[in-house]
């Protein structure tokens, strides 16, 4: 009974969870809501296990209402989406216990807001419907403008205001490129619009690609690709630690929508509208790459220098992406588990040395000895070395597949230079802010705010999970190749869909 | 009707386009708003504009078609809520800033001075 129904476990954990979160629960509500909160993040781990053990045989297709599918509305576990699921699981939970210590109680409902949040992003992982795609990045917005404004304060509120502002005029294009898509194919369903694209002609061939140059828009607004990447830096700078780390998670949606909705409708068999797209991926994404490291070493905050290392991943992932050969994308899944986990470590670090320095906060100058100077210093040690790329690191490997997946002289002669140059850039600003930080404090005692060692601890979980990343560098990629094997395959997805569904609910 | 209905809808995205460039926070709300309706009106007619029939299939030839207008219905939802947000926000920065400029100028050179 419940194994037939693991497909959705996902969406209504977070969902009963948040539900259960805003009843009013005595004198000590937020007690209970920790609970809550850690409980539905555990389940979610192992649910997310228990799905990407089951995908590995066969993709699951779980039909709402049992509803058929072009009719009805699917939810598609394969296995990228089992991964960015698993992903997004043991991302959340450190986070979450990082905020049980007391950073929860900045604002009211940060738990439920917290699990609408993850409930927003798993559907968007989860849907095979393009519709209900927007619902779920709606769903995911909506918390996020709310959690953006986490704590208050008047820089966050300008960071909010621009955040909300901008989405607001994405979500209208969103709209407008579905209605063109559903105009032009009668369908929403994205495994029958992958069909139904690939028989266009004409002019309406025309149309569909511009509905489907319309969702690149949106999705690298969200990504945070290059003209549409300036809300990120002071939004993910202003706001506080927790939710900044969950936010790591955010921008790897959009860069999840983009890798679907562009081998899936828009890949090489989408007849007129093949290929489309990628040339401006191409470009963009390396453009984001060169701003990106640019922004990083202007950077005078360590929480501005870390957002911007966020616009870097985005450029290198969907660079890549734009190569389109199988090691190119299995590169890109490799080096997006690995940048989601250390950029949420480096968030939660940030704000732990931004509260023991006092008043110089994160930014980048001389400062008091922190209290927990030693676990501090070796945990931004390890993840600096990580987020870099250097060796012996996740980062290194992640790297290291992204430039052995150019395959021409032209993407060799572009890519290249910029990945590495912008690695070189990256070290330089984060060498010079732990110098300063570390190395060059004032004399006199150190700060005598402490923090607890669980605290630190979930700082270290993430960063085990990046190095646990390097030491199965092997089984990990093998399995981010057959993603790419599958989607570099598409039928397999759009029969999985239109023929199984719903077969064994009865 | 399809002409009129096409006019319609152009002109309400070029009249939001300019409200929303004018970068003080409530001509974007305002603009915002109705770039919505003209996007509703755009999801509403992708499914083809038929008078006077059922949603139907079976009941009369040319059916209309229900889907558009259930997207319709879920984009009218959340548009309402996302604009009651985004005037709270807006009205909260004219309250804490002074001024309803998205991007105060002097804001920048302020924030420096108080280093």
């Amino acid at each position: 009974m419940l194994s037939q129904h693991l497909a959705i476990l996902p969406l209504l954990i977070p969902l009963f969870a948040a539900l259960l979160q805003l009843f009013p629960w005595g004198n000590n509500p937020q007690f209970y809501r920790r609970i809550i909160g850690l409980v539905s993040c555990s389940l979610l781990i192992i649910v997310s296990v228990t799905l990407l053990l089951q995908v590995n045989s066969t993709t699951l297709v779980y039909a709402v209402g049992n509803w058929q599918a072009p009719y009805g509305i699917v939810l598609v576990v394969d296995r990228l989406a089992a991964m960015m699921v698993l992903l997004t699981a043991l991302l959340a939970l450190p986070v979450l216990i990082f905020g049980c210590y007391g950073e929860d109680n900045l604002g009211s409902h940060f738990h439920a807001l917290f699990q609408f949040q993850l409930l927003g992003i798993l559907g968007a992982f989860l849907t095979g419907d393009l519709f209900n795609l927007f619902v779920f990045f709606e769903v995911l917005l909506i918390s996020s403008y709310a959690l953006l404004m986490h704590g208050g304060g008047k820089q966050k509120l300008r960071a909010t205001l621009h955040y909300v502002l901008l989405n607001l005029a994405g979500s209208a294009l969103f709209l407008i490129s579905l209605g063109i898509l559903y105009g032009i194919t009668g369908t929403l369903n994205m495994a029958d619009m992958a069909m139904k694209v690939s028989t266009l002609t004409g002019d309406d061939a025309a149309i569909a690609r511009s509905g489907g140059l319309l969702l690149l828009i949106v999705s690298g607004l969200k990504a945070a690709l290059l003209p549409l990447y300036f809300w990120l830096p002071q939004a993910y700078a202003t706001t506080t630690g927790t939710v900044a780390a969950l936010f790591a998670i955010m921008t790897k949606v959009g860069i999840y929508a983009i890798i679907r909705v562009f081998t899936l409708i828009f890949g090489a068999d989408a007849g007129l509208a093949a290929g489309l797209g990628y040339d401006w991926l191409w470009w963009l994404g390396l453009a984001t790459l060169a701003v990106g490291g640019l922004g990083v070493l202007g950077s005078r905050d360590l929480r501005l220098a870390i957002a911007y290392l966020v616009v870097i991943s985005v450029g290198t992932m969907l660079t890549t992406f734009s190569m389109g050969n199988d090691r190119a994308i299995s590169g890109v899944l490799f080096y997006l588990l690995h940048s989601t986990l250390v950029t949420g470590a480096l968030f939660l670090l940030a704000d732990v040395i931004a509260a023991q320095r006092g008043k110089t906060a994160s930014r980048i100058i001389k400062g008091r000895k922190l209290a927990q100077h030693a676990a501090l210093g070796l945990l931004f040690f390890v993840a600096a070395i990580t987020v870099i790329g250097m060796p012996p690191l996740s980062g290194f490997v992640s790297k290291l597949f992204i430039l052995e997946a150019a395959r021409t002289g032209a993407q060799v002669a572009l890519l290249w230079p910029l990945v590495l140059f912008s690695t070189f850039l990256g070290m330089i600003a984060l060498s010079r802010a732990g110098s300063r930080m570390f190395w060059h404090t004032l004399p006199g005692k150190p700060a005598d705010i402490s923090h607890p060692r669980g605290q630190l601890a979930t700082i270290a979980v993430l960063l085990l999970g990046a190095i646990a990343l390097t030491i199965f560098a092997q089984p990990v990629s093998d399995f981010t190749t057959a993603i790419a094997d599958d989607l570099s395959q598409p039928e397999r997805y759009i029969e999985a869909v239109l023929q199984l569904t719903g077969g064994d609910h009865e | 009707m399809e002409t009129l209905y096409a006019i319609t809808v152009g002109t309400l995205t070029a009249c939001s386009v300019y409200l929303i460039l004018r970068a003080r926070s409530f001509p974007i709300v305002i603009g915002l708003t109705m770039l919505s309706y003209a996007v509703n009106l755009f999801l509403f007619s992708s499914g083809r504009l038929v008078i006077d029939q059922v949603p139907i299939i079976g009941a009369g030839e040319p059916y209309t078609d229900p889907l558009p207008q259930a997207l319709v219905l879920t984009a009218i939802v959340i548009g309402f809520a996302m604009t009651a947000y985004s005037i709270i926000l807006a009205v909260r920065v004219r309250g804490e800033f002074g001024s309803d400029e998205v991007n105060e100028p002097n804001y920048q050179a302020e924030q420096e001075d108080k280093r």
